[in-house]
Parts: structure tokens; C-alpha cells; sequence
């Protein structure tokens, strides 16, 4: 799996930086604390630019290397922001046999963007996850934070469309 | 504030009629002016689908026709039915309500609630039997099962303590601070036999024993949450819906082994799950089950958890601890073993949250209980994820030694669309399939590995005829290939060169010497490679090769996929003759492939349609839109 | 003695100390299992694969190099499993290797190409894509082909753990792992020092130092050029080991008689480098301590490790020796004096530093270090490319007659030769100072505090009735913790000496390549510093003050350490570059 380089500059606020450095003060006397702020550090910026990185190796004292090396291996860990819609195809093995991988083409073509890509006006990101637990739902999306389940792929485009 | 036992016993007996008057044939038990308990599924899967919000309509309608004194609302954790979801249960009669919408809230609450009659056209099929209704315990899908890691899921609401206190929760905790030494609770584990639930089924007793046996000293508790075999969620279900059992657990342990401390790794995919763990988590500390002095002794545990970020690899156990010590999530060799040195370099237990939530039953009910259930060599019950070609997608839970064919037939409903079993996954990525053949395994550590399986987590996807047992390899070792952490050679190249020989297979271009290459190449990654993710990588090829050996050789000899999957290997056609041409089809089609034909077969009005190979992505789309007529077909 | 277990390797006994490892163990039974990844102490991580062995009873096969030895345990290393093991393994190393064998920098000193010989691999018996990397040729010392990379990470732990800066890192995951600097950054871009310990540590032509000898070929082809050559000291020690001689063998008349064939038009000693940078270090020092103003003073003959505190310590760079190191003050003055006095247009000067390192590769770009207008080295190249050159001109190095350097550089004192080892610089600065202070002769040359292997070494040194605080540090992981305790506050100290890499610089990072086998199981540093503490020895000038060839540089020239014109062109300044 390789990341995707940060294509956006960076514009992070001041507020987020106060923000930011208020996670890094919680977690200074907690040992291998390293994910947690970078999961926290993505909730307030949204990806992982390499400011906030080199941010948060120099408050913790460890080679930039070592937070990228981190960042880079894990998937939740993104160098770019999602869409404003995060479109996530389940692609576990309950869901993979019942057809999510027709999902995944059918959203491919609704969006014209690959998986893992973004579109051109940055309204939707288009990914695949890992198995959410939705089995029973099988197959499944999800559009930000909302679930929808035993999809067929003719159902893509009405999902889309509340969004547009 | 619990201080001693008393106070324990207190509540527990406070709360035990509620707990009584949500069990099967609940009628005798009161729960004072309470008539009726209304659960509502709060797990993932029903949430999914808007449980939470019937769940507040529910409670609003409720208070509207008055009857707000009388009826309690519970959100509870999974049913286990996910299939059916979302579900609703009434007791004290168990009535069973399936795919709820918000729609039907109002009914259900007026007739039922209100008027005591139960709305039969929103009620679980199976359990409409003419007149009479059956309660869910009396459904196929509940009677075989024995719920045991599961017993409080879909039963109490997680997010109250005081439930889960009425189900004689804590009392094992309590019992093993007061009553027992750390050896009894370590011999009482190791006499029950149970094994871990999560990979390899190593005796759980062991474990601790080898952990308690080293210097005092730091030493750490950890709970592996980060079930990522994809199709199981038995862990995701535990933790949302009795996630106390897992606290209770691993503080016994902690007291077992000598440990203070301890972690629970949860996948961040799982949002409800650590929402709930971490407010059971705080409701304990508060209530002085976690912290220093719990119930009155000098014992000390408090635990915290820390989240994942997507690595599979993680799920197994050195590579947790690296990850949990903030690291690329790489496992390190083994020995020296975590019970060793394990987090931080310090001797460290490590089990899976099923295997924790038996561990207060064990110590409560004692282990002859326990060992009473299960087969020789592996006892109690498992958890299965049944998933896939399968009618009742679910959770259930079932002694050991139940058949694949009673899990598969019975418990699941058999297979829909009348389609014919073909093998079933179990172990996930690092399993195999066990084919027809073999329908009447008993399920068990030791069989499933004799079938080139293995228990995992307990994921069981079912497969039809209409699966590719190829494509099926590719999927699981395009998962492994994803997930390597890509840290020793083998399981880096080698699951990679192996994948690259299935494509090579499944896009035609296979040759027979190639069967050997995927056979010599995966046992060499079995038994070269760092950690148990390599190790078992190559199992979902091995064991299609073993099992189904004629169908790789038709997608190479042949050059045909036999399930009609690989879409290299076949190609949409249309039928003229039974073409009506309606033109639905073409609609459908995203790639404009499909055009009319001059020909108007005997008969029909309209030309026949036809499918242009070259333009065709072989996404299928046109087939339901020709469910009438069957004009087209794969070849 | 030692707690010993009773083992079986290949159905024979063996008592063996008990905390060993079944790698350690087996070389008792005369078996070298072969590794890639493991490099003793600071990689350790079993993920080759490649030293799997059977052990009776035990789940799988395991891994020698981590696998510990208990009392009865049986362990065969060279069954037909195992042999086939090996085989597979390397066969699929070798299929995500760029195998560009015949004209690879490590052609014959690889360890992989050692190993698929021996195992008899099928270069091609697995075949697939890999991904494609571009050539990170970005810095003038370090070139990474990740390409020809196999993921053993001795690199990263020699960056991380060795060293403790953690340049580079394994980033993404699983087939796509590589070994880069965070967010994929050429390694200019980054806070690395140069030391070429991760060069050494690579079993593979993945890193290389940047080949710099066709430069001083096409200079010594040019008529119009002189081109000269001086050999820092240690380069003497180490040579030898690329024309096969034993580590530890002093060959400096064959390297002296080599450079020489190699059409130089003068070939001179470092030694006399050092021994002059020692009298104006030495100077300084003690004009430090009158003045109390940056103390310590810090050793800055090393050039990893002036990178490294600009870097990491930037509030140090003023306690470093403004002496620049021995090469360019022989690069300075031999274009300024020398070129005087043989009437040379310093322009037409080539001159070429032979060196232990590959940071010094960095040193001739840097600013100030131009004392004739030109720059004062004009090619640095590591002791690798000097034996390269060597080969490449046929050379017969082994029965080459020895020679001497050439006048008027040809004299260099004991305490300049100790320089190539740890606690050398300072071991000489404090004969110097010594009698300087005392105004007397000592009686015992030796300073024996401040030799030996040891990361960090401290010593008191009463002088003239005054105490002289003393502190040694080599490798940098080992500087951070000494200079984290001067800035604590919890080690007081008047004068340091800090090598970039760990035994200084007979252990650097352009010395000869040693596989993991020698690495693990000799004591290179040792056996290389022993060459220079031998010459120490037999030598009849053991002081740089009185090293009579100095003495002459500073009566024609220099008039005094410390005066005005020695400072104009045996000093230089330094930049604050903090961390990127």
C-alpha cells in the first residue's frame, strides 16, 4: 500500500495548532502515545500534511522518520483530506461475495474517479475499507458517517444524488 | 460506589428480575409495575440501519398513548440475527420483530404495547406458525445455539453497569479477590481446557500460568480487540453489548497474573464498540471496580484502550504490542514469548475478547461446567460469524462439535435461491475452505486444522455454486498482500509472486507447471515466514488447490471459470431466440455495449438485443434486468 | 565461567554459553548460518528468514540469529529442508532485486550474490513486477538505489539505533515497504550528516558513496593539472582489507607505492594534517581556558559530526574548534605556502584528500574553505574508491614494493597517526597541551583513559596543577547523550572530542565493507585502531610539536599557532542548520 502524497498546501489555522498542541500536552507522560495524537491530529485537520507531522515529532523529541513511518504504514492515516463526501465501499469477505466489488466499479463510474481518488471539485473521495462489522448488511457503503446496506449497484446513483 | 461484596449483592438482586423477565418463558417474573420490556438492537449492524432513531420514536410514541410508566425501552447490544435486522424484541412474551422501519413504530406500539395484540405482518416469518407465535428462543436459529461469551448480548443495555451487576456480573471478580489465590484462578482456567478464541487456540491457562510464573513485577494485561478478519465481528458484538464481561475478565486476570495494568486494542472501525467499552470502562472506575481497593481487598487494575489504525497484521499478538508501544505495527520473532517479554519488555498476557468474556462464567459456574461442553480437546462453545451465500447472516454461538451441515442448514437457513452448498471459509484470511465433502465436520480446533482450516476468529463465509474457489483464493491472498506488514521476505515477495501466479491463472494465461509453483511457493511461506499472518497466508490456496484442484485445472486447461467469475474467461451473451427485446438491458449498461440487432426471432414483436464482447466491462448489470426472460447468460 | 548449556547442532555436542543464540552457537560447531538482516546489537529482528533452522520439537523452523539456546536442545542447520528453505528464500529476494550483478559497486562483496552462489539460486525461478524507485543521488555522499534494496534494514537501524538520528525509516507497508526519509524526501532535504555508516552496513549495492574518481582521473590525465594526494591516517589500516589482507594489516608503503603508480605528482601524510591542526586545536584550547569563553571546546575534525551539531545541537556550534580539519588544512596549505613556494598557480592545483569517510565528500563543498580562492580539496574519495582506482588501473597492490610519502609531507608524529581512532585527537592534543602547560617533558606519552571502543569515555588530567576535564564520544547517539548531560549540567567538561562514527574514523562510513559474518564476529574497530597505536608506538616522534615538518610550516610560513595568517587559512566558521 502506498500513500498518496499530500497534493493540497497546507493552511492549517491558528486555532488548530492550539488544538493540536493541547493533544500533544495530554499525552506527554503516556508511553507509545505517537498513534493516538496522529489519530487525534487527523481529526482536527482532516490528513496528516507534513507540518503537523514535523509538528508532532519535534514535540515528542523522535525523528520525523519514525512519525511517517507510522503515519505511512497504517491505512487510516491519510496525506490528503477526504472529499467533503467520504464514500466507502466495504470490501470484507461477507460483503466481497455478495458483489461489493460491483459497487466499487458502479461508484467508479457515477463519480469518474478511481478508487482511492478524489474529485475534481473535492465533493467526494471514493475508498475502500475494511470490513465494518455490517455483515448482516452485506453488501455495504458508507457516505461519511451513514451506512447503507444490501445495496445492488442500480441503487449508486440515487445515493449519489442526495448528495450532489 | 461498590466497596465490598454486600454492596455488589445488593444491586445484583435489585436488578436480577429485570435480567429474569428477559429470558425465554418470562411470564412468571415481575418487574414491578413494569409489564413489558421493549430490546432493540443498538449493535452495528441495526444501527446501520436507524435502530437508534426507532429507538427514540419508539420511546416518544410510547410516552404519547401514555404508557410510558408500564414499558421500559432498552438498547441493547447484537441479536445476533444481523440478516433480520432491524430487530425488536417484546417481553415478556420474546415476541420477535424483523427489518423494523420507522414507519412501523407507531403500529407496533399501539397494537401490541397498547392493545396486547402482537402485529403479525412485521413479525419474524419463522415465527408465525398459523395463530400461534413463537418466541425467538423456539426459532431454529436461537434453539440450536448456546450462549455463553454472548449470554448478555441483545439481553441488558450496556451503557448500565447495574444490568449487567443483575446478571451476576462482578460476582466472579468479587469471588476471585476474596476467595481464590491466584493459583486457584489459574487452575481453575486450566481445568476448564478452554483455548484462546482468536488464531491459534493455545490453552488460555497456559498462557497466564507462564505470565504469573515470571519475577514480580510490571507486568501487563492486554485484551486483542482488533478483529480484522473481515466477515467476523463476534468481538465488535461482545464489546458493544457486554462490554463489562471483558473489564471483569481481564482484571481477574490481572489478578491472576500479577498484573495492575491493562490494555484493550480495539479497531478504530468500530466507533460504537469503543464508545461503549470506554464508558463501561469510567462507570467501573467510578463505581470502584477498576482503581486501587476493589471490593474492600488491597488489589489494584485499571486498564485503558488504545485504538488502531487499520493494519490487519496487528490482530496478531507481537504485532499489537508494537503497535500498542506507538510503532509500525511488525511483529517481532518469538521466543522470547509476550508471557515473557511481552509490552515493554514485560511479561504480558494477551488473549481475544471472546476468550475473555467466558472467563467470569468459568470462574462462577466452575470448570467442569465449562469443560462439560465441547469436544475432547476443545471446550465450550465458539462464536461463528456466518456470512456470505447463507440465509440467517448472523452471530451465533454453539457448543463445539456442532457439524458445519447443522450450522450452515440449521442454525443459518440453509442457502437461498435454492442454490447448492459449495464450501465454507472459516479462519478468514488465514483459513481455508472445507468443502460438501466434508459437511459433516465437527467443528473444532483440532478438525479444522486436520481440513487445512482453521477456527481464526471464527468468521464461517458460505460459498455457492456460483463461487469461484480461484477468484476466492485471490480475494483472501489479495488481503494478506494488502495487509503485510512487509516486514521478513517471505510473506512480503512471496505472498505477492503467489498472487501474481493466480492472476496469471484466472486471466488465462495459466500453465499446469504453475499448480506446483503456487503449491512449492506456499508451503514455503508457511513455514518460513516471521509471524503468524505469513504463516497461514497461503492457506486459502492451499486448501482450494487440495479441494477443488479440477477447477483450477479447467480455468488452465480449459481456459473457462466453471462459476462463470473470472471475467477473462467468459463473456455476456444474448440469447437471440428468447430475446423479447425490451431493451432493459441496455439501459443498464454503463459501457453503451449493448445494441439491437435486425433480428426479430419467431414470435416477438421487437428485434433481439446483442452484446458488443469488446465494449463489454463484464460488470453484470444487465443480467437481473433480464430476470424474466434468461436471454442472457454467461459463456 | 560462564553459565554453559549442553546443545546438539547436527547430531554432535556442544556446551555453549547459555545466553548465546543458536548463531552464536552453531560457530562452536564450526557452522556459519547465513544471514542478511542480523547485525549484532542493533539489528536483531529476524526478518530475513534466511537463518532458519530446525530445532527438535519446536512449531515451525527458527530463526538462528534470535532464537535463544536452552539445555538439550537439538538443532540441525543443514537439512534438505533446510537447504530447500534457503534456496526459495533467496530465490525470491533475488526476484524483487534489480539485478544489474555484473557492473553492481558491490559485484563480488555482496552478500546476496555471495549466498545465491553458494545456494546455486535460479536468478529467475520467480518472476513478477516490482515497484520502481528513483536513484537518490541528491547529497555529494550518499547515492540509494532501492531498487537493489531487500528490506534487511541494517541501514535504518545503523541511521536509528547505531546512530540515533533516524534519517530514514521503512515507510508504507507490506510489497510497497521501501527505506526512505519521511514524506519520500531525497536525502538533501533532510537532517542527515553523511556518515556512510548505513554504506557499510548494507549487504547489497542498494548504498553506495558517491563515486568521485573519475573526476581525479580525468585530472591526473590533464597535463595542465597537478594533482596531488594526501591519506588521512587510518586509511593505512583499512586498505588492505579490499586486496584481501586480514583486518588489522598496516599497508601503508603499498598504499603510498600505489597512489604513486596511480600517476600522482605528489603523495602526501595526513598525519602532518593532524599534527598541525593539534597545534592550533591545542592553542586554542588553552586560550579557551584563560579566557573562560566557549568551553568546552569541541573537537571539529570529524565532519559528521560538525553536520550533526549544526543540526541537532546548534547552541554548541560556537564551542567547536574553529580549526578546520586536518584535510582542508593540508588542501589550504598546500595551495597557498606550497603553491608559493613552488611557484603553482593554485588554479592548476588538483588536490585530492584520500579518507575514511564519506561526510568529508560534504566538507570540500562547504563555505570557508577556500584559504587560496579556490577550493581547498578539490575531491575527497573514500578508502572504497581508492582501491577501486587501484583495481581499475591493474595495479598489483599485494606485490607492490613499499614506498615512502613525498617530502617535505612526509612526516607525520604518533599523535597524528592515532587521529583514525577514538580518543586519538584528543590523546594528542593532550601530549601537546601537556607540555605546554607543564613546560616540561612527560614522562608517559600515553593517555590511557581516553583509548578503547567505548561509546563515551571521561578522564581528569591535572596540568600545571590546574584540572583539565576531559570527555571522548564516538558515534553520534553516543555524542547526544554526552552532550545532553553538558547541557544538563551533569557532566562538567572543559575539552570533548566527538567522531561521527562509533570507533572513529577506522570504523567510518567510506571505509571498506565488511560482511555481516566479519561484522558480528570481529572486533573491526579493535584490530584497525590497534595498526594506528602500533605506528604510535614505533614511531620516534610521538608529539605533534615536535613534528619538524610543522615546525618548518611554521617558521617559513604560518610564524606561530594561533597567528593571524594560521587563522585566515587553518580556520573556518560554522552554520546553524537546526532540524528539517
Amino acid at each position: 500500500m502506498k500513500k498518496k502524497m499530500t497534493t493540497v498546501s497546507f493552511n492549517g489555522t491558528k486555532e488548530q495548532e492550539i488544538a493540536l498542541d493541547k493533544v500533544i500536552a495530554e499525552h506527554k507522560d503516556q508511553k507509545g502515545a505517537l498513534m493516538a495524537i496522529l489519530q487525534k491530529a487527523q481529526g482536527i485537520y482532516g490528513y496528516l500534511p507534513i507540518e503537523v507531522q514535523q509538528h508532532i515529532a519535534l514535540a515528542m523529541d523522535i525523528p520525523l522518520s519514525e512519525v511517517y513511518g507510522v503515519a505511512s504504514f497504517y491505512s487510516q492515516f491519510i496525506l490528503n483530506p477526504k472529499g467533503n463526501h467520504a464514500v466507502s465501499v466495504c470490501l470484507g469477505t461477507a460483503c466481497y461475495v455478495k458483489g461489493a466489488g460491483l459497487l466499487m466499479d458502479k461508484l467508479e463510474s457515477v463519480l469518474g474517479i478511481k478508487n482511492g481518488e478524489i474529485t475534481a471539485d473535492r465533493k467526494f473521495s471514493l475508498d475502500a475499507t475494511r470490513c465494518i462489522g455490517a455483515c448482516g448488511l452485506a453488501p455495504v457503503l458508507t457516505v461519511n458517517e451513514e451506512v447503507y446496506g444490501r445495496l445492488t449497484p442500480d441503487m449508486i446513483a440515487g445515493i449519489i444524488a442526495k448528495y450532489n | 460506589m461498590i466497596n465490598n461484596i454486600a454492596d455488589l449483592i445488593k444491586i445484583r438482586d435489585a436488578y436480577a428480575g429485570k435480567i429474569a423477565f428477559r429470558q425465554h418463558g418470562a411470564e412468571k417474573v415481575s418487574d414491578g409495575k413494569i409489564e413489558k420490556h421493549v430490546l432493540i438492537c443498538g449493535g452495528t449492524g441495526c444501527t446501520s440501519s436507524k435502530s437508534v432513531q426507532i429507538k427514540e420514536k419508539m420511546e416518544a410514541a410510547i410516552k404519547a398513548a401514555g404508557i410510558e410508566e408500564k414499558v421500559q425501552v432498552v438498547l441493547t447490544g447484537c441479536f445476533g440475527l444481523c440478516a433480520l435486522g432491524p430487530i425488536v424484541i417484546v417481553y415478556p412474551e420474546g415476541t420477535f420483530y424483523s427489518r423494523i422501519t420507522l414507519d412501523s413504530v407507531d403500529e407496533i406500539v399501539n397494537e401490541h404495547l397498547v392493545n396486547g395484540n402482537p402485529v403479525k405482518k412485521y413479525l419474524y416469518s419463522e415465527t408465525v406458525k398459523g395463530d400461534q407465535i413463537l418466541s425467538l428462543n423456539e426459532t431454529t436459529f436461537y434453539k440450536k445455539q448456546k450462549r455463553v461469551a454472548l449470554r448478555n448480548c441483545g439481553v441488558i443495555d450496556p451503557h448500565c453497569i447495574n444490568e449487567y451487576i443483575g446478571t451476576n456480573g462482578y460476582l466472579a471478580l468479587a469471588k476471585v479477590v476474596t476467595e481464590m489465590t491466584p493459583e486457584d484462578v489459574i487452575k481453575e482456567i486450566l481445568d476448564s481446557g478452554i483455548r484462546g478464541r482468536g488464531g491459534g487456540g493455545f490453552p488460555t491457562g497456559r498462557k497466564w500460568q507462564f505470565a504469573a510464573a515470571q519475577p514480580k513485577g510490571q507486568k501487563y494485561v492486554v485484551c486483542n480487540g482488533d478483529e480484522g478478519d473481515p466477515g467476523a465481528f463476534m468481538d465488535r458484538s461482545i464489546l458493544e453489548g457486554d462490554p463489562h464481561a471483558l473489564i471483569e475478565a481481564m482484571a481477574i486476570a490481572g489478578y491472576a497474573i500479577g498484573a495492575n495494568e491493562g490494555y484493550v486494542y480495539v479497531r478504530a472501525e468500530y466507533p460504537i464498540a469503543v464508545n461503549r467499552l470506554q464508558n463501561a470502562i469510567d462507570d467501573a472506575r467510578r463505581e470502584g471496580l477498576l482503581g486501587k481497593n476493589i471490593l474492600g481487598t488491597d488489589f489494584e487494575f485499571d486498564m485503558q484502550i488504545r485504538l488502531g489504525a487499520g493494519a490487519f497484521v496487528c490482530g496478531e499478538e507481537t504485532a499489537l504490542l508494537t503497535s500498542i508501544e506507538g510503532n509500525r505495527g511488525e511483529p517481532r520473532p518469538r521466543p522470547p514469548f509476550p508471557a515473557v517479554k511481552g509490552l515493554w519488555g514485560k511479561p504480558t498476557i494477551i488473549n481475544n475478547v471472546e476468550t475473555y468474556a467466558n472467563i467470569p462464567q468459568i470462574i462462577l459456574k466452575g470448570a467442569s461446567w465449562f469443560s462439560s461442553m465441547g469436544t475432547e480437546r476443545s471446550k465450550g462453545t465458539k462464536v461463528f460469524a456466518l456470512g456470505g451465500k447463507i440465509t440467517n447472516t448472523g452471530l451465533v454461538e454453539i457448543p463445539m462439535g456442532t457439524t458445519l451441515r447443522e450450522v450452515v442448514e440449521e442454525i443459518g437457513g440453509g442457502i437461498p435461491n435454492g442454490k447448492k452448498f459449495k464450501a465454507a471459509q472459516t479462519g478468514g484470511p488465514s483459513g481455508g475452505c472445507i468443502p460438501a465433502s466434508k459437511y459433516d465436520v465437527e467443528i473444532d480446533y483440532d478438525n479444522l486444522i486436520a481440513q487445512g482450516s482453521m477456527m481464526g476468529s471464527g468468521g464461517l463465509i458460505v460459498m455457492d455454486e456460483d463461487t469461484c474457489m480461484v477468484d476466492l483464493a485471490k480475494f483472501f491472498l489479495e488481503f494478506t498482500v494488502d495487509e503485510s506488514c512487509g516486514k521478513c521476505a517471505p510473506c512480503r515477495i512471496g505472498t505477492v509472486r503467489l498472487l501474481e501466479i493466480l492472476n496469471k491463472i484466472t486471466e488465462g494465461n495459466g500453465e499446469m507447471e504453475d499448480l506446483d509453483k503456487l503449491e512449492e511457493l506456499a508451503n514455503y511461506i508457511k513455514s518460513a515466514s516471521l509471524c503468524g499472518l505469513g504463516q497461514t497466508a497461503p492457506n486459502p490456496v492451499l486448501s482450494t488447490l487440495a479441494n477443488f484442484r479440477d477447477e483450477y485445472i479447467a480455468h488452465i486447461v480449459d481456459k473457462k471459470c466453471p462459476a462463470g467469475v473470472c471475467k477473462k474467461l467468459f463473456t455476456y451473451k444474448i440469447d437471440l431466440d428468447k430475446c423479447m427485446g425490451c431493451g432493459l438491458c441496455a439501459k443498464q449498461c454503463p459501457a453503451d455495449a449493448i445494441s439491437r440487432t435486425d433480428y426479430v426471432a419467431e414470435g416477438h414483436k421487437l428485434a433481439s438485443m446483442q452484446i458488443d464482447s469488446t465494449k463489454c466491462v463484464k460488470c453484470g448489470a444487465c443480467l437481473p434486468s433480464c430476470k424474466k426472460f434468461q436471454a442472457i447468460y454467461k459463456g | 565461567m560462564e553459565n554453559m548449556v549442553n546443545i546438539k547442532i547436527n547430531d554432535r555436542e556442544y556446551a555453549v554459553p547459555a545466553n548465546s543464540t543458536v548463531l552464536e552457537a552453531a560457530r562452536y560447531a564450526g557452522v556459519d548460518i547465513p544471514t542478511l538482516c542480523y547485525l549484532k546489537d542493533i539489528n536483531e529482528i529476524g526478518a530475513c528468514r534466511l537463518c532458519l533452522v530446525e530445532v527438535k520439537g519446536a512449531r515451525g523452523l527458527a530463526a538462528a540469529c534470535v532464537y535463544p539456546v536452552n539445555e538439550g536442545m537439538e538443532v540441525y542447520t543443514n537439512t534438505p529442508k533446510i537447504r530447500k528453505t534457503r534456496k526459495t528464500n533467496l530465490e525470491l529476494v533475488v526476484s524483487a532485486h534489480k539485478k544489474k550483478c555484473l557492473t553492481c559497486i558491490r559485484s563480488t562483496s555482496c552478500e546476496l550474490q555471495k549466498l545465491c552462489n553458494e545456494y546455486g539460486v535460479d536468478e529467475d525461478h520467480f518472476q513478477g513486477n516490482n515497484n520502481a524507485y528513483a536513484i537518490d543521488d541528491s547529497t555529494p555522499y550518499i547515492v540509494r538505489d532501492n531498487e537493489k534494496c531487500i528490506l534487511c534494514r541494517r541501514c535504518v537501524a545503523a541511521c536509528k539505533n547505531m546512530q540515533g538520528i533516524g534519517v530514514i525509516g521503512a515507510n508504507d507497508r507490506g510489497f510497497d515497504t521501501h527505506i526512505a526519509s519521511a514524506f519520500e524526501k531525497t536525502l538533501d532535504q533532510t537532517s542527515c550528516i553523511g556518515c556512510g555508516q548505513c554504506i557499510v552496513a548494507c549487504p547489497v549495492g542498494a548504498l553506495y558513496e558517491k563515486d568521485d574518481t573519475a573526476k581525479v582521473l580525468a585530472a591526473i590525465a590533464d597535463p595542465t593539472k597537478h594533482v596531488a594526494i594526501c591519506a588521512a591516517p587510518s586509511v593505512r589500516a583499512t586498505i588492505g582489507e579490499c586486496f584481501d589482507y586480514e583486518p588489522g594489516t598496516d599497508v601503508e608503503g603499498k598504499m603510498v607505492a600505489a597512489m604513486k603508480a596511480l600517476g600522482f605528482d605528489g603523495v602526501y601524510d595526513m598525519n602532518l594534517t593532524a599534527d598541525l591542526t593539534i597545534m592550533e586545536e591545542a592553542t586554542e584550547f588553552l586560550e579557551r581556558m584563560k579566557e573562560g569563553k566557549n568551553l568546552p571546546l569541541i573537537t571539529s575534525c570529524s565532519p559528521g559530526w560538525v553536520k550533526y551539531c549544526e543540526h541537532y545541537f546548534p547552541e554548541f556550534t560556537d564551542n567547536l574548534s574553529s580549526c578546520k580539519s586536518p584535510q582542508q588544512m593540508f588542501g589550504a596549505m598546500y595551495k597557498t605556502y606550497y603553491a608559493q613556494k613552488v611557484g603553482l598557480d593554485p588554479k592548476d592545483i588538483v588536490f585530492v584528500s584520500a579518507i575514511p569517510c564519506t561526510a568529508k565528500k560534504f566538507e570540500v563543498t562547504r563555505d570557508h574553505q577556500n584559504a587560496a580562492g579556490v577550493c581547498d580539496v578539490d575531491v575527497a574519495i573514500t578508502t572504497r574508491e581508492l582501491a577501486r582506482m587501484i583495481k581499475q588501473a591493474g595495479i598489483s597492490f599485494r606485490a607492490l614494493p613499499d614506498a615512502k610519502f613525498d617530502d617535505p609531507f612526509s612526516i607525520g608524529s604518533g599523535a597524528g597517526a592515532i587521529f583514525g581512532a577514538t580518543g586519538g585527537v584528543m590523546e594528542a592534543a593532550l601530549r601537546t597541551a601537556a607540555e605546554v602547560i607543564e613546560g616540561k617533558k612527560l614522562e608517559k606519552l600515553e593517555f590511557e583513559d581516553v583509548r578503547g571502543i567505548q561509546g563515551v569515555k571521561k578522564a581528569v588530567y591535572k596540568l600545571g596543577g590546574k584540572e583539565i576535564r576531559v570527555a571522548v564520544a564516538s558515534g553520534t547517539a553516543n555524542a547526544k547523550r554526552l552532550l545532553n548531560e553538558v547541557k544538563a549540567g551533569t557532566t562538567k567538561v572543559d575539552f570533548i572530542e566527538i567522531m561521527a562514527c562509533p570507533g572513529g574514523c577506522v570504523n567510518g562510513g567510506g571505509q571498506p565493507t565488511q560482511p555481516a559474518v566479519v561484522r558480528n564476529n570481529v572486533n573491526l574497530r579493535e584490530l584497525r585502531a590497534k595498526v594506528l597505536y602500533t605506528a604510535d608506538k614505533n614511531l620516534d616522534v610521538r608529539k605533534s610539536h615536535e613534528n619538524s615538518a610543522v615546525k618548518k610550516l611554521y617558521d617559513e610560513f604560518f610564524e606561530k599557532p594561533g597567528s593571524h595568517k594560521a587563522h585566515e587559512i587553518l580556520h573556518t566558521s560554522y552554520v546553524k542548520r537546526g532540524l528539517k
